[in-house]
């Protein structure tokens, strides 16, 4: 049945049809309809925030710690551009974003009118697909086709930029079960015939590895569950991209941690020496390959992907499989099972032997003080404090997001929220308010550092109007850590532009802000700081004042392979382990 | 793992591509691609070409379906065999491509272009302009008393031999479409 209605009207209508509860956004001229019929309904809450980055990044947490895709509402020329490294952040990392934009009436498009910008021009390269809606009858098919692309397949950000007139204009609204997409039809199972090669190789594989990433997240808490069950089923190892922390269990017995240029060395090692590699809606991304001319030289490499563009784009692999991660490992584990469940146990076990002394060389030790905090250390506290919590992370992006994904433990998907293909700094603050508007009684914690944090400070407003209790664990050295630690190893310890003055006092930023804060820096007082930041009732800045020089180790140089990994003096062999230097 | 007698250099669509995956030969394929023809398809078209470096060589583009909207871009392209893969694979994600279609590895095709030439002369230049444009079947659009427009019809490397020759015979200007290419048989 159709409807008769404006607009403006059509775009609230649909995403509640869509089931859409939560909209982040900021109004604007081009868009005061839309808003109009915001303020005259319930059933959808909008989150105001401070700058549109802010909203996409929302959107992200928020469509990352629920599998659902996040909606953002902004205005038309600064509101749209403002939004793009958001959009290229979800289109890097998959993740389904519905970004509606106004823009100028249709009769002054082209006219360089006011806050007029090409968006779909220039969104069209950062965006999954976009659409400019130039008549109100086909407004309702659009934003259902939006959702649509968003969430199926790869998912990704889409975006509809909606003219001024065709908000007031009238047309008919029709509902999400009337769209169709004949040109876009993603393949959901992947062959048969292949998947089967794939079990033959597992039967006899000697040095076999999963190596898994977001795509098995993208693919929902099932794709999880049968990784699990697969990986523990077979007794594989499995390793895990930034993106794919929490598939698998960090205390399943088949984890050997995150792998590539930070990732650990038992990780790496394995994906160097292993004879059957299965990859995992994970696409060898530059950070996890190391020098691509030598990665994993001796291995059948089986990848399955949704993305038949992932396949073959940097890694040439043997066994392609297009196709859900879900679905797949469904299919994967049932002819397994058909056929007897056949692994070579034995030549696994001495695969097993030889991870376990590749672990042995400890390469997440370091040394530890009584002075002052070490980064690590802070996220061991941090860790241990929260254990059974089960708490949202989000994090920035440099040196404090590795040692986060190195030191704390993922245990269920969508629990993790980082910007893994983009890098955006900035990212972690409004990602861990999205985060905990979707789930607002959990626990939500930024681990940031205070660069990045600083990049979109502005949404603490945001986290305080809404009552988003997000806790903020500044990990402050005063410094542009990762590029400082570049410098140091690669640069000639010449140190352009990467430390930071005139920092401001976090705890008067808060207190500023309308929250709470604390500084610290003495290790013996840590406890008891991130305990008052977790037990606050509301949104908190903790500042903790780190070692200013630590390096993020391990660490794959760029244009090495694997096995040549930089480890820490703590965790070599023939390390300094006297007295002083406490190896945690 | 040598026994498991996997080829290497597997793609997308076979496990068992012969092709040597570290081959850098450069090879030229002409690529077909049906899309829905909505505003903006082209610009994602060629997006995606100078976002990820790709090659064009030549690019035609018209609808060929009315009542469905469906126009047929013919783009001829050139890169490594890893590299034609990935943009076939990267064309077929954008979301109004129909079908992508290698005419350069589905089988025997043809291709045409056509091509206008303007060429200005007096007295035997003129005379050997006009019997060249006859070998090549090359026929008169436009005529004045100092110049001849030919129009001609043939494979890219047809019309940059009718131009070769023109040009010491006063090629004056030239207009080409690029190539369209079908498949040949049914």
């Amino acid at each position: 049945m159709s409807r008769e209605m404006t607009g403006a009207r059509m775009v609230i209508e649909a995403l509640r049809d869509q089931g859409v509860d939560t909209v982040f956004g900021y109004p604007g001229g081009a868009v005061l309809p839309i808003y109009d019929e915001i303020f005259q309904q319930n059933d959808i809450k909008h989150i105001l925030v401070r700058h549109e980055q802010g909203a996409v990044h929302m959107a992200e947490g928020y469509a990352r710690s629920t599998g659902k895709p996040g909606v953002v509402l902004v205005t038309s020329g600064p509101g749209a551009t403002n939004a793009v490294t958001g959009l290229t952040d979800a289109l890097m990392d998959s993740i389904p974003l519905v970004v509606l934009t106004g823009q100028v009436p249709t009769f002054l498009i082209g006219t360089d009118g006011f806050q007029e910008a090409d968006t779909v021009g220039i969104t069209r390269p950062c965006t999954k697909h976009n659409w400019l809606v130039k008549e109100t009858d086909e407004l309702a098919a659009t934003i259902h086709k939006a959702f649509h692309i968003a969430t199926s397949g790869r998912p990704g950000p889409v975006l509809i930029d909606i003219p001024k007139d065709v908000q007031f204009a009238t047309g008919e609204y029709v509902g999400p079960k009337q769209i169709e997409t004949p040109s876009y039809q993603p393949v959901k199972k992947g062959d048969l015939a292949t998947i089967t090669r794939l079990v033959e190789l597992m039967e006899t594989a000697r040095r076999p590895i999963l190596y898994t990433g977001g795509g098995v997240i993208n693919s929902g808490t099932g794709a999880s569950q049968l990784l699990r069950e697969l990986a523990d089923a077979a007794g594989f190892p499995v390793t895990s991209t930034l993106m794919g922390l929490g598939a698998y269990p960090a205390s399943g017995r088949n984890w050997i941690g995150m792998l590539g240029m930070h990732g650990l060395y038992e990780a790496n090692m394995a994906m160097h020496d292993c004879d059957l590699m299965i990859a995992v809606g994970a696409r060898f991304d530059d950070r996890i390959t190391g020098r691509v001319a030598d990665f994993s030289p001796g291995s059948v490499k089986a990848q399955i992907d949704i993305d038949p563009s992932s396949i073959n784009k940097v890694i040439r692999v043997d066994l392609p499989i297009v196709g859900d991660v879900g679905h797949v490992l469904e299919d994967l584990l049932k002819v397994w099972k058909s056929r007897g469940r056949k692994t070579n146990a034995e030549a696994v076990r001495a695969w097993w032997t030889q991870i376990e002394q590749w672990k042995a060389r400890n390469c997440l030790a370091y040394r530890n003080s009584d002075q002052v905090i070490k980064p690590q250390y802070a996220l061991q506290r941090l860790q241990e404090l929260t254990a059974g919590r089960n708490p949202y992370i989000a994090t920035e992006v440099g040196q404090h997001q590795m040692w986060a994904a190195q030191f704390l433990h993922f245990e269920d998907p969508n629990h993790w929220m980082t910007s893994g293909g983009l890098g955006t700094m900035g990212y972690g603050l409004p990602a861990s308010i999205g985060a905990q508007v979707a789930h607002p009684d959990a626990l939500v914690i930024n681990v940031a550092g205070e660069a990045s944090w600083l990049m979109n400070m502005q949404e603490m407003g945001t986290a305080v109007q809404f009552r988003a209790p997000v806790k903020q664990f500044i990990l402050n050295n005063e410094r542009l850590g990762m590029v400082r630690q570049w410098q140091q190893l690669l640069h000639g310890e010449r140190y352009s532009q990467s430390w930071s003055e005139s920092l401001p006092d976090f705890v008067k930023l808060a207190e500023a802000f309308g929250c709470k804060g604390r500084t610290v820096s003495d290790p013996a007082e840590l406890d008891d700081a991130i305990r008052e930041m977790i037990e606050y009732d509301g949104p908190f800045i903790l500042d903790v004042l780190v070692e200013r020089h630590e390096n993020c180790f391990p660490m794959i140089p760029s244009g090495k392979p694997h096995n040549e990994m930089l480890l820490g003096e703590a965790s070599t062999d023939g390390a300094i382990t006297g007295a002083g230097g406490a190896l945690v | 793992m040598a026994a498991l007698n996997i080829q290497k250099g597997a793609s997308s669509h076979s496990a068992y591509d012969l092709r040597d995956p570290n081959a850098e030969i450069i090879e030229s394929h002409t690529l077909a691609v049906l899309v829905d023809n909505e505003a903006g398809v082209l610009a994602r078209v060629i997006g995606l070409f100078s976002g990820r470096g790709y090659n064009i060589d030549s690019l035609t583009v018209a609808e060929v379906d009315h009542l469905g909207h469906r126009s047929r871009i013919t783009i001829v392209t050139r890169g490594t065999p890893a590299v034609i893969e990935q943009i076939k694979a990267q064309l077929g994600r954008i979301v109004p491509v129909h079908e992508v279609h290698d005419l350069t590895v589905e089988g025997p095709s043809v291709e045409r272009e056509l091509g206008l030439f303007k060429v200005s002369g007096k007295n035997e230049k003129r005379v050997e302009a006009l019997r060249i444009a006859e070998i090549f079947r090359a026929s008169v659009v436009d005529s004045t008393l100092e110049s001849f427009v030919f129009e001609i019809t043939g494979s890219p490397e047809k019309l940059d031999a009718f131009a070769d020759l023109m040009r010491p015979l006063g090629l004056a200007d030239q207009a080409r479409t690029g190539v369209a290419a079908l498949t040949r048989g049914t």
